[in-house]
């Protein structure tokens, strides 16, 4: 996008209100507020929310941290909820019960616990469904909300309090779930997937594709949570910038089902860089434990080849 | 003009669904509610009705899709029977919660297991307590005409509350009897037009909808849901009082069936009423005092009138198509016990368990309670709580 100046999107007005009660240095306030920045002046949204620290913090009885309407329901059904209040409004403006002028879009947020997980089959059915609306996961590798336990997005190795490392655990056992991927062979319009970088460019281009691409669309978002991933909060664009560099979180899209890579790093770092600086991998520099980061490596490159194919490259 | 037909129960429900054209209807098919989905979706797909029908991927969706499309401002229902009803329990909770004033055509099936797809109550008893407003009918006519007053009872800015239509699985949904429909324009004329006050669809007035509250404020959201479900009561007897003067026909919270002066009385829910009347008739022409007590409205649970309708009789015999698990008799049972109780109405009262798992429920039956009870009554038995009625013999196994 030839038009993206960062200094004019950042003085747009907050649609997230400051006073919530999400951690400093949370990663997920700071992908939602650049998703809801894609949003134009004038267009009016109903957010929704899967149960999780974002819901619970963000609109404590009496007070919604959201400019815009918004709904949580509950923890395993934002995909249906807002599938509901997007054909209510196609309802409604079909019965003249809305002005015309009046364009609302449709995002609802999740964890990665309530998207990968427990809120799968909503998800799946919005999407397969073709609500025109977008699903943004916050993906931050685990249940942080009750306490940092393992998801099906939470990276092998990981030390979670339900993959606790200890004399016979190396931490998570499994490798995770490619839920973007998945999303994406349900052929729906636009999935991608991104993390906050640098200008933020790519986060926002691709959430106003998301946002303005008639039909489902999917965001799949990194989101580092120091309490989970054990970092300094300081250290949050730098972790983001090693997840794309070691190609741990590919940055790509596919666009009406045409796969593309949206950043290929110059050097591919090798996954250590990423894993060194979070305290849920301390374990796997330990001597004798080079084999695990191996694994990782081998896992990280697999599945970038594997992208790179999808992505013609 | 009434028109007569015939039709099921399902079919009725549908229909009244065609005229009430609700904004939007997510569902799921589960037997023996599917039809009403089916049905809905052939009236849309003939341009009968414009309705805007989800084709959701399961019950649990099918309520929060529903809980969703009500948030945003849309007159919405879906329907479900047993363990559709189950999945979304849920989401019941939420809905009700929300206060929002959303239906559920609910079509009684018995729960697992043994997997089985035919009539009981346990389902519905299962979600009593789930804050919604629950209706039973006898028949496909009381099917209708509960669907059509569900809404301006939900919609009652007294109540916003959930409403749940109830009727028979297979024994009303699929039995074809005679029925008289209203007029299009009459039926939503009754129900009238849909203009919530707060709705995420509300243009520069937005709404956040579904917090987390601490416990200094979520016995208070407890407390006016109490309250909302209290006051229905009333509203639940206006609308049915406005539905009688309109289409003439109709009951308040329960129906009574020759018990002005009835010793006898038989408290009973759904389709099993008519051989409950069909067995008082017929003891009424032994010169035995049989009467029924046909509970149209559970909840919020008519304790006081019952108390009082039963004051004069002799004994009554509690009727729960539903087992508690709890070594106390069925739901029905204990809150009318407790009803009695509470009011100092003393009469013998005697729970069955009736009709499980779609178990034939006959008058040869509803007559031999009807003449236990007055054994009891008259001191010749002593009563036996919780009996199973209609069970199979050692012999027959």
């Amino acid at each position: 996008m030839a038009g993206y100046n960062l200094k004019e999107v950042m003085s747009k007005p907050e649609r997230l209100a400051a006073g919530h009660r999400m951690c400093a240095g949370c990663g997920a306030t700071i992908g939602i507020r650049a998703v809801l920045r894609a949003l134009h002046e004038g267009d009016r949204a109903v957010i929704g929310n899967a149960t999780g620290c974002l819901e619970v913090s963000s609109f404590m009885y009496p007070y919604t941290a959201w400019e815009d309407s918004y709904i949580h329901n509950a923890f395993e059904n934002a995909g249906a909820t807002l599938s509901g209040v997007e054909t209510a409004y196609r309802a409604l403006k079909k019965r003249g019960r809305l002005p015309e002028n009046e364009n609302f879009k449709f995002i609802t947020f999740g964890g990665d616990g309530g998207t990968y997980d427990i809120g799968f089959q909503s998800l799946s059915g919005a999407m397969e469904r073709g609500h025109d609306m977008v699903y943004v996961c916050y993906d931050n590798g685990a249940y942080m909300n009750t306490g940092i336990q393992r998801s099906s997005a939470t990276p092998q190795f990981a030390d979670t309090t339900t993959t606790p490392v200890g004399k016979n655990s190396n931490g998570k056992v499994q490798t995770r779930k490619d839920l973007s991927a998945i999303i994406a062979e349900h052929h729906v319009p636009y999935v991608a997937q991104t993390t906050f970088t640098k200008d933020f460019k790519d986060i926002y281009v691709k959430s106003e594709k998301a946002i303005y691409t008639e039909g489902a669309a999917f965001l799949n978002m990194l989101a580092p949570c120091p309490r989970g991933w054990r970092y300094e909060t300081s250290e949050i664009m730098k972790i983001c910038q090693l997840a794309i560099d070691t190609c741990y979180w590919p940055m790509f899209e596919v666009d009406h089902g045409n796969w593309r890579l949206t950043y290929e790093p110059k050097n591919k770092l090798p996954i250590e860089e990423f894993l060194r600086v979070q305290g849920r991998f301390s374990h796997l520099f330990k001597p004798g434990n080079e084999d695990l980061i191996a694994a990782f490596q081998d896992e990280v490159d697999r599945r970038w080849e594997d992208l790179l194919y999808r992505c013609n490259k | 003009m009434s028109k007569k037909d015939r039709m099921s129960g399902n079919e009725a429900v549908a229909y009244a669904i065609r005229q009430v054209n609700p904004d939007v209807m997510p569902a799921f098919p589960i037997t023996p509610s599917t039809e009403i989905p089916q049905m809905v979706s052939t009236y849309i797909a003939n341009g009968e009705m414009d309705t805007e029908f989800i084709p959701v991927e399961s019950e649990h969706s099918s309520m929060s899709a529903t809980v969703g499309a009500e948030a945003a401002g849309a007159r919405s229902m879906t329907a479900t029977s047993s363990c559709g009803l189950a999945f979304m329990w849920e989401e019941l909770l939420v809905a009700a919660s929300n206060r929002l004033p959303l239906v559920l055509a609910l079509v009684n099936r018995t729960l697992s297991g043994p997997i089985n797809i035919n009539c009981d109550h346990s389902d519905s008893m299962g979600a009593r307590d789930t804050g919604w407003i629950q209706i039973y009918a006898e028949n496909n006519q009381e099917a209708y005409d509960n669907f059509i007053q569900a809404f301006p009872i939900a919609e009652d800015t007294r109540v916003h509350l959930p409403v749940m239509v109830c009727q028979d699985g297979f024994i009303t949904s699929h039995a074809v009897e005679n029925i008289l429909l209203e007029e299009d324009a009459d039926v939503r004329d009754f129900v009238g037009e849909y203009h919530p006050e707060e709705f995420l669809l509300n243009p520069g007035k937005p709404v956040a909808i579904g917090p987390y509250a601490i416990s200094a404020y979520s016995m208070e959201a407890k407390y006016n849901q109490e309250q909302a479900m209290i006051r229905s009561k009333e509203v639940i007897m206006e609308v049915a009082a406005r539905f009688r003067e309109k289409f003439g026909r109709g009951f308040d919270l329960f129906e009574q069936y020759r018990t002005e002066d009835a010793e006898f009385i038989m408290l009973i829910m759904g389709s099993a009423a008519g051989c409950a009347k069909e067995a008082a008739d017929r003891l009424r022409d032994k010169g035995i005092k049989a009467g029924v007590l046909k509970l149209r409205v559970f909840r919020p649970f008519p304790a006081e009138e019952i108390a009082k309708a039963l004051e004069n009789c002799k004994a009554v015999a509690i009727m729960d198509r539903c087992e508690s698990y709890n070594g106390h008799g069925g739901p029905l049972s204990s809150e009318v016990r407790a009803a009695l109780f509470e009011n100092r109405v003393m009469t013998e009262a005697v729970s069955y368990i009736y009709g499980l798992a779609g178990r034939d429920f006959t008058v040869d039956t509803a007559v031999s309670i009807f003449e236990e009870i007055a054994e009891v009554a008259g001191g010749q038995k002593k009563a036996v709580q919780n009996r199973y009625v209609g069970l199979r013999t050692r012999k027959e196994q």
